[in-house]
């Protein structure tokens, strides 16, 4: 009976190790081929007539002019007359021609009659949004209204939010789609779920998901917006289809890529907390809201992680005309998380409780990674100085330049996804592994390579990973933290069973039983007695003339992960209070993520939290125009992103060993971006001692809190 | 973006005639990272682009004993950033320079388009004409998000602000530009070349659509003081909101003349007298900077969302005269 269980540490050849991911190389000297790339044969660019407006109803659609102009090889309408449109931006014709200009050309050629309707891009006043705030079921735990009044509680009120922010991925959305034969399609997409396109793309184009081949080596980005198709790639499908089959290219331009191609919703609250004088926290109360375009917004999870004994909570989606939300890493904790934080850290300060010795006060409401929590607060608080940096609310030194120390703590699953896997070992000792998965950036090749190689006993090169391909076995798309968990436990159950079908093959001439045998250095020895050994070619060549191939899964034998992770993050900001220019000093990250398999890439993955963390603390604003019902900043230029200057000084530790090890690896992909906001906006208050209450952390928000110092910023 | 007539004219007088009498007729293209990406979006569409990279007279850069720093208009910002001569003699201009934008930027833009760019008022870039007007004719930005525009000269119609960092502190320098078109050259006082316009049809400078800016004249700093602060959000690839250039000639410890110059505050460069007459007659002190700041902006009125800006062009201000003291 093969035993799967990862590795003691000490048998641990590549796992946990700090290795450089094996496509870094083509990926920074520019030879890896993101689909955007990619220039297929005979290749026609697609492009789209978007509506202009927020809201209105086609009247008449005229596409006569455009399909009689030369180069132009397909033209589809999308969405026809009669056809209501909720936001700009909205896909209306399609055009499919020999070249971008042409095919530009082609789409100013339609003409669009539209009725226009009123429409509401704002999000800030659930009053004024009339029949689109949707109030969701107010939820009451325990007596808050008692809690509250009684004689030994403090409260602490204040307004909190996170502005709609999109994606922004740096490869817009879109594929190349060709028909190579009448009823078999191929498709380069840009997309997080190679295993699950074919299905999504079956049934709107009517083949068989059987006759429909994906292909992707390297996306760039996708932060949960890239889970599907969408109705641009089943049209870039449905031109080429009217094209002859010939490969029609569309991808997002920018503008269309940050209006239509998703958005992370905002959410506000009016909260109110409740603690004893002595810190303990009894009392919650919030009412919040938000929007995730036409849809509304999902509720956040108010409180966050705490656990507050009394609670009243009441939430009003607004549906309003944007670009629908997507799933933007870790949905809804980033908001919840900034609410909630800054929330206990203005009661902090209202009870002249410094906001570290507040959360080890209360930590046990955070139930049962309360003590990892109370380790990471330690160890994060060692690495940013807090016992010396720390002040009470607002730095009193002279000058305009005031520094402060915020904390945040954040939680996510992360468990595993289904994934499956082939693992091939050749006669001449050559090993592959295909798996239908994708490398949404943080290394899942080096990351398979690691598992199998280290099960094997081999050298990382040795181990050849084929992905991003639907002909490999499913596995699961790459969301909510799920790849890591799920490839590295089929993978390692692949490998096991790989390597003990060859110690089955070795063992008769090393006079020993296959259990008995032990893969290292690439060698197969006998564990008591490691001088009786074979090479691992040697060993492979007892396969004789055929290769085996092996199937991993997960789920399968063994537990061989978990979910659930908390983290810790602090920073330390200085703010103008001049000009209300926030800068980055440093940022630490605690955060544990289980057996890690890559200590470099999962370091990676936090950093790129951090940075994507400053990015929307401090910059990121969808900025739409009620007038127009357009988004003005459809750009780099003022959708704004921080660049290397921008960030500061990013400290990480991940957790490590006993009592991590055991569980398994963990997802990191979101739970590190879930405490930046958070963070920063509390060391922003404690600099500044006023609280900015609605992230970005912009100059005019800064200066206008710090106008009103003394109350609250009271507006959104 | 259209298609377009491309030519390449290898001297002044080719590419003079290759340009129109409208600003649809043709463009001349130097670095392109203004002109490509208003082309991209669609603001503009012009039937022929100029290249007029291959006019050796427009470029190379000198600084005479006399007349001081000559500037082709097709030097590069980095290249100017990167010149020795200019970092002794006008320090800030090295430095102003060196903080444009970002290298990439820099390499490619030169200092005739770095005058010459277009606003970057986000009603203007999507395509509502330069003064943001919708379909009745009124103004989008009054009741829009003018988060970033004019707080002063802002009494309209035109609320953009002027894009340039450089000019600011071209015009406290009193620099002159000269443009060749067909009827000759002409010098304009870098000053009296921006223009707020009052109606769709006027630019926001005094270039004729003929025309081409060949080289910039300023004049040597004799001693006099001279500074540029620049307030913006980023570290980097990002726009001033509010920025400062001070020249300040001084007769011992007591400031004899003074310019201050303000960007990204109002449709132009925008000199400001009173905060020049604040500084005159003083010696530089905090509270003299402060004074002069708070004077620079006493006529300055918010739009609604861009208040913070008079806080931020208040500060640029004070701060340009201390980092010139």
């Amino acid at each position: 009976m093969a035993e799967y269980k990862w590795p003691d540490a000490e048998k641990r050849s590549l796992i946990g190790k700090r290795i450089s991911r094996i496509d870094g190389p083509v990926k920074v000297s520019g030879r890896a081929k993101y689909s955007y790339d990619l220039k297929r044969p005979g290749v026609l660019y697609g492009k789209m007539l978007r509506c202009p407006y927020a809201h209105a109803k086609i009247v008449s659609i005229d596409i006569s002019a455009a399909e009689k102009m030369p180069g132009v090889k397909a033209v589809r309408i999308i969405q026809d007359v009669g056809k209501e449109i909720k936001w700009a931006g909205d896909d209306v014709v399609g055009v499919a021609a020999i070249d971008e200009s042409t095919a530009e050309d082609a789409v100013r050629a339609i003409k669009v009659q539209y009725e226009v309707l009123p429409h509401l891009v704002l999000d800030n006043d659930p009053k004024s949004a009339g029949e689109n705030a949707k109030p969701v079921a107010a939820t009451t735990l325990g007596d808050p209204a008692a809690a509250f009044a009684a004689a030994d509680v403090v409260s602490s009120e204040g307004l909190y939010g996170n502005r709609v922010i999109t994606h922004c991925c740096l490869e817009s959305h879109g594929m190349t789609a060709e028909w190579t034969d009448a009823n078999s399609l191929l498709v380069h997409p840009s997309t997080q779920n190679v295993s699950g396109t074919a299905a999504q793309m079956a049934t709107p184009l009517e083949i068989p998901a059987t006759n429909i081949k994906v292909h992707q080596d390297h996306i760039g980005g996708g932060f949960g917006s890239k889970f599907g198709p969408d109705s641009w790639g089943i049209e870039s499908a449905r031109l080429s289809k009217q094209a002859g089959g010939k490969p029609v290219k569309l991808f997002l331009e920018r503008a269309a890529e940050l209006m239509v191609a998703g958005a992370r919703p905002s959410s506000y609250a009016r909260v109110k907390v409740g603690a004893k004088k002595d810190g303990t926290l009894v009392a919650w109360e919030s009412e919040s809201w938000g929007t995730g375009g036409p849809g509304g917004g999902g509720s956040p999870p108010l409180p966050y992680i705490f656990n507050i004994p009394n609670q009243h909570k009441q939430h009003t989606a607004i549906a309003n005309n944007i670009g629908p939300a997507r799933a933007w890493r870790a949905p809804n904790h980033p908001q919840a998380c900034l609410i909630t934080m800054s929330a206990l850290e203005d009661m902090a300060a209202q009870l002249n409780m410094s906001p570290l010795d507040f959360f080890l006060k209360n930590i046990d409401l955070t139930g049962p990674r309360a003590h990892i929590y109370r380790d990471e607060l330690q160890i994060a608080s060692d690495l940013i100085g807090w016992d010396k940096n720390w002040h009470p609310r607002g730095d009193k030194t002279a000058g305009p330049i005031k520094r402060g120390l915020g904390l945040s703590i954040h939680t996510w699953g992360g468990g595993g996804h289904p994934s499956d896997c082939d693992i091939t070992i050749q006669p001449d000792g050559s090993v592959e592994l295909k798996m239908g998965t994708q490398d949404l950036g943080v290394g899942t090749r080096t990351a398979l390579a690691i598992v199998v190689a280290d099960t094997l006993g081999l050298p990382l090169e040795a181990v050849k990973i084929s992905i991003g391909d639907n002909s490999y076995p499913a596995s699961g798309p790459s969301g909510g933290s799920t790849t890591i968990g799920g490839i590295s436990a089929s993978a390692r159950r692949g490998a096991v069973d790989a390597r003990d079908l060859i110690f089955a093959k070795a063992a008769p001439s090393l006079n020993a039983k296959p259990e008995e045998l032990e893969a290292w250095g690439g060698v197969i020895h006998v564990k008591t007695d490691p001088n009786r050994s074979l090479t691992w070619a040697q060993a492979c060549a007892k396969l004789g003339g055929m290769p085996i191939t092996v199937r991993g899964k997960n789920p399968g034998p063994e537990k061989l992960n978990d979910q659930g992770v908390g983290g810790v993050q602090m920073a330390d900001v200085s703010v103008d209070v001049e000009t209300g220019v926030v800068k980055i000093n440093k940022i630490v990250a605690v955060q544990d993520c289980g057996l890690i398999i890559d200590l470099k890439t999962a370091e990676s993955q936090v950093y790129g939290a951090l940075i994507m963390g400053v990015t929307y603390a401090l910059y990121e604003e969808k900025v739409m125009d009620q007038q127009t019902g357009t988004m003005l900043n459809p750009n780099m230029e003022f959708y704004k992103l921080a660049g290397l200057g921008d960030i500061g000084e990013l400290v990480v530790h991940m957790m490590t060993g006993k009592g991590y090890d055991e569980r398994g690896p963990i997802g990191l992909g979101e739970p590190p971006t879930v405490s930046p906001g958070a963070v920063i906006s509390n060391a922003v208050a404690n600099a500044i001692g006023v609280r900015v209450g609605t992230l970005p952390l912009t100059p005019d928000q800064v200066l206008a809190a710090l106008e009103k110092k003394g109350g609250s910023n009271a507006s959104i | 973006m259209r298609a377009f007539e491309y030519a390449v004219p290898a001297n002044m007088d080719q590419a003079i005639r290759l340009l129109g009498n409208s600003w649809e007729d043709a463009a001349p293209l130097a670095g392109g990272t203004d002109l490509l990406s208003l082309m991209k979006d669609d603001v503009v569409a012009p039937r022929r682009l100029v290249n007029i990279k291959e006019i050796g007279a427009l470029r190379g850069l000198s600084i005479d004993a006399k007349q001081g720093l000559r500037i082709g208009a097709l030097v590069t910002v980095q290249e100017l950033a990167d010149n020795p001569k200019v970092a002794h003699a006008y320090p800030v201009i090295t430095k102003t320079a060196n903080e444009i934008a970002g290298p990439q930027i820099r390499n490619m833009a030169t200092i005739g388009g770095n005058l010459c760019q277009r606003p970057r008022c986000w009603y203007y870039r999507s395509g509502h004409g330069l003064l943001a007007r919708d379909l009745k004719g009124q103004s989008l930005v009054p009741g829009g998000d003018n988060r970033y525009h004019a707080i002063l000269g802002n009494d309209g119609p035109a609320f953009f602000v002027s894009p340039s960092t450089l000019a600011p502190l071209f015009i406290a320098l009193g620099a002159t530009v000269r443009l060749v078109g067909p009827n000759g050259k002409r010098e304009v006082l870098l000053e009296k070349f921006y223009l707020i316009p009052k109606s769709e049809t006027e630019r926001e400078h005094d270039l004729k659509p003929n025309e081409i800016v060949t080289e910039v004249i300023i004049p040597l700093l004799n001693g006099a003081k001279a500074a540029t602060y620049e307030v913006r959000h980023k570290e980097a690839m990002e726009w001033p909101l509010a920025l400062a250039s001070v020249v300040l000639k001084m007769k011992g410890q007591t400031v004899s003349s003074a310019r201050v110059l303000l960007g990204h505050v109002a449709p132009v460069p925008w000199r400001s007298a009173e905060a020049e007459s604040a500084l005159v007659g003083n010696p530089i002190s905090e509270a003299v900077a402060e004074a002069a700041g708070k004077a620079a902006v006493a006529n300055a009125k918010s739009l609604g969302r861009n208040g913070y800006k008079i806080q931020i062009a208040r500060v640029a201000v004070k701060r340009a005269i201390m980092a010139a003291s």
